[in-house]
Formats: C-alpha cells, sequence, structure tokens
C-alpha cells in the first residue's frame, strides 16, 4: 500500500510542476513526469509476489506469472508518451521563435 | 525493498526536475527519473516495458536536448508567490484525499485479481502460437488497442509535420 | 560528403560510428522479428530502428542522412506501414471476423510460428521506426531554416 501512496506522490510532484511553473519546458517535464508515475502505477497494480515474466520457457511449466494485461496496455502507452511529447516540444519551439521566450506570462498577445 | 529505494530516488530527481534554475540541469534530471523507471520495471518482472522505456528515454531525451539548448532561461519574477503556491498546494492537497479514497478499495500490493487474464494464461501459447505472452495480447486478444495506437501516433506525426512547416509563400510575399 | 571535415563531428566519432550503426540496425532487425519469442517486439525495435537514423545524423550531419532517408520516402514508409497493418488486419476477414489470426500456428519456440503476429510486428516496427525518425528529421530542418 505504501508503494502505491509513494507512486502518488510521485504524480503530485508532476501535477504542481504543470499547475505552479510559469516556463513551457518545465511545464512538459511536469507532464512527463506524470506519465512515467501513472506507467508505473499501472504495472504495479498487476505485479504477484514471486511471479515470473509472462514469457514460457522451453520445458519447462510455470504457474506463477505477473499479470500481463497492464504491460500491454502500458507498453503502448509510452510510446504514445513519445509522440506527443515531441507534439508538445514543436508547438514550444514554435512558441519560442515567435515570442522570443518560454515564460508564459510574457506572452500576452496569445490570441487566436 | 529495491522498489522503495527506486521510488524515492525518483521522488527526488523529480523534485530536482522541477525546481533548478538551468534548463539543460531539469531535462537531465527528467533523464534520471526515466531510467529509474526502466529499473523499477525490471524489478517488476516486466522485461518488454524495460527495453521500450529505455529506448524511447533516450530518443525523447535526444530531442528535448536539442529543443531546449542555447535557450536561455530568463530570470522569471512572479507576482503573488504566496497565493500561487497556497492554491496549487489546495489542490494538491483535495486531489490527494480523493486518490487516498481509491486506492483503499484496490487489491493490496502483490495479490492481484487476476480475472480476465487467467484465459489468456492459459490458453495463449495454444491459441496464438506466441510464447511472449505481452506480445499475443497486444497483437492477437487487444489487437484493437495497437491499431488504435497506430492512428495516435500517426496523427502525432502530421501535426508535427504541420507544426513545423516552413512558413507559406503568400507569408513571404508580404 | 561523408568525409567532410566541415560537417557533423570530429573523425574519432564519425570512425566509431561506421563500425557500430550497421549492428545497430541489425539488433533493431533482430527485435522486431523475435518479438513473439522474447521480450521486445514492433515498438521497442521500432525505436531502435529510428536511433540508429539518428545516430548517423548526429555524427555525419543533417545532408547525409537525408540523402540516405530523404524526408518524402521517410513519409512514405511511414504511411505503408499503416497500411500493412491495416492489411494484416483485413486478412481476418476470410476467416470470419476482423484481426482474426487465420495462419497456421506451427511450431512454438520456432521463428516461423504464431500466424500474423509476425507480419504484424514487422508493419508496427516499420511504422514507429520511421514515424520516429521522421519527427527528428522534421525537428532538424526546423533548427537549419531558422539559421539562414
Amino acid at each position: 500500500m505504501l508503494l502505491y501512496v509513494l507512486c502518488l506522490v510521485l504524480f503530485c510532484v508532476g501535477l504542481y510542476g504543470v499547475l505552479r511553473k510559469r516556463n513551457l519546458v518545465k511545464m512538459i517535464v511536469g507532464l512527463g513526469i506524470i506519465e512515467y508515475s501513472m506507467n508505473l502505477f499501472f504495472v504495479l497494480v498487476g505485479y504477484k509476489y514471486h511471479g515470473r515474466a509472462p514469457i514460457d520457457a522451453q520445458g519447462q511449466l510455470i504457474a506463477q506469472m505477473v499479470d500481463p494485461l497492464p504491460q500491454a496496455l502500458v507498453l503502448t502507452s509510452i510510446v504514445i508518451g513519445l509522440g506527443v511529447t515531441a507534439l508538445i516540444i514543436s508547438i514550444a519551439i514554435r512558441i519560442y521563435e515567435k515570442y522570443g521566450t518560454f515564460d508564459i506570462t510574457k506572452i500576452k498577445k496569445l490570441k487566436g | 525493498m529495491e522498489l522503495y529505494i527506486l521510488l524515492i530516488f525518483m521522488i527526488f530527481a523529480a523534485i530536482v526536475a522541477i525546481e533548478v534554475k538551468d534548463l539543460l540541469s531539469s531535462v537531465i534530471a527528467v533523464g534520471a527519473v526515466g531510467f529509474a523507471l526502466c529499473l523499477a520495471f525490471l524489478v517488476l518482472k516486466a522485461p518488454d516495458l524495460a527495453i521500450t522505456q529505455l529506448v524511447v528515454e533516450i530518443l525523447c531525451l535526444i530531442i528535448l536536448i536539442r529543443a531546449t539548448i542555447k535557450k536561455d532561461l530568463p530570470l522569471v519574477i512572479e507576482g503573488r508567490w504566496v497565493f500561487n503556491t497556497i492554491s496549487t498546494l489546495a489542490f494538491v492537497a483535495v486531489f490527494l484525499f480523493f486518490a487516498w479514497q481509491a486506492i483503499t478499495e484496490l487489491p493490496a500490493f502483490g495479490e492481484p485479481l487476476m480475472v480476465v487474464v487467467k484465459k489468456y494464461l492459459a490458453e495463449g501459447t495454444a491459441k496464438t502460437g506466441a510464447v511472449n505472452l505481452v506480445t499475443a495480447v497486444i497483437l492477437d486478444f487487444r489487437a484493437y488497442d495497437t491499431l488504435g495506437e497506430a492512428t495516435v501516433l500517426f496523427t502525432s506525426v502530421i501535426g508535427i509535420m504541420a507544426v513545423l512547416r516552413r512558413p507559406g509563400r503568400k507569408k513571404i510575399e508580404k | 560528403m561523408i568525409d567532410n571535415p566541415k560537417t557533423g563531428m570530429t573523425l574519432i566519432v564519425k570512425t566509431i560510428t561506421r563500425l557500430t550503426i550497421g549492428l545497430i540496425l541489425l539488433f533493431g532487425i533482430y527485435i522486431i522479428l523475435h518479438g513473439h519469442l522474447s521480450p521486445g517486439g514492433g515498438f521497442a525495435g521500432g525505436v531502435i530502428v529510428a536511433l540508429s537514423f539518428v545516430h548517423m545524423m548526429l555524427a555525419f550531419g543533417k545532408d547525409v542522412a537525408v540523402s540516405k532517408v530523404s524526408k518524402d520516402l521517410a513519409s512514405n514508409l511511414e504511411s505503408i506501414g499503416a497500411i500493412m497493418f491495416l492489411l494484416v488486419a483485413m486478412l481476418g476477414f476470410l476467416g470470419g471476423s476482423f484481426f482474426l489470426n487465420i495462419f497456421s500456428k506451427g511450431e512454438p519456440f520456432r521463428l516461423f510460428s504464431s500466424g500474423t503476429i509476425i507480419f504484424s510486428n514487422l508493419s508496427i516496427g516499420i511504422k514507429v521506426g520511421v514515424g520516429l525518425f521522421a519527427i527528428f528529421l522534421a525537428l532538424v530542418i526546423l533548427e537549419k531554416s531558422k539559421k539562414e
């Protein structure tokens, strides 16, 4: 149970970064940390004590395996996360080119 | 035990990444979080995820460093510092309260329910012929999810091409 | 163009890159093809293939990488990967439903087993690898055009 709470604390650190920081790169970093903590949470829910990795071995019968379903969902989620991060970074680069800063309080003319 | 050490390390690295002044140091601290996550996946018996997280983290770091290098952080003077911090912390506290309510309903760590997966584990290799059950799940039992993932990745590549393309001829004439 | 000392990094980096880049690409293809037997699969292998191209671009400069894989070729290959995955899914209609594994399953622990999964892995590997390389290429081309 303590592991779940630590995972949530990691989520809250990322949430604080997204809400409080004024720099666009810091907000992207916070989003990345949120994504990591959620991936870890899914895998933590599927873990089984004394379980083995969900891969069959030749000539042995494996009785205990960890849950492969959250692992499969997280596997697609990691690659989606990379694509989304790259998209946000490209938008941030465009904003930097136009306004010359990453500071969101100085971007007052952001209309349309 | 290893998991506690890794998680505490990840939390410290995340705090460093959020609070440090230099942008390059912040990006490198995020890389530390990602590699610790890769080790945590390895401890949790998920080798597929560990490989994917390792290589994705490397590519993500290269892209982030290329984006942020040579762009120095101007010193941000933040107005209403106390009010903003207190409201953010209040929001985080409300989130933590409801998340705690949800967590107490979950099954304990190490004893998952495994209702759907029981069937996959029993019949997976015989039905699909794949030895690696994670691959059997993502490409046979739940292939619709993978199709949706491919669509999302395609959309994000198209979005990046659209955002980063050179300005059109109309703008140059002006 | 490859040995031009003005583009890319120093001679040491270029020599080491020339030795290792083929091995990295080969390792990515190995991970893709053995996705149903060992850890890995289309996603991890695709990212490794993309990393080998990124490695080439970082060491030799932009022009060499573009001469090997241009932006149009990358876009076309990514579309081909997506269409291949959809075609593998459509093959299931021959047996009755979407995403049905119609080929023979074969014997486990062999490379050519598990029916359509190996083709799905191949198409996802092409799609992810070329797509991520296209993202990096777009970012680098923007950086160049800004300097001019």
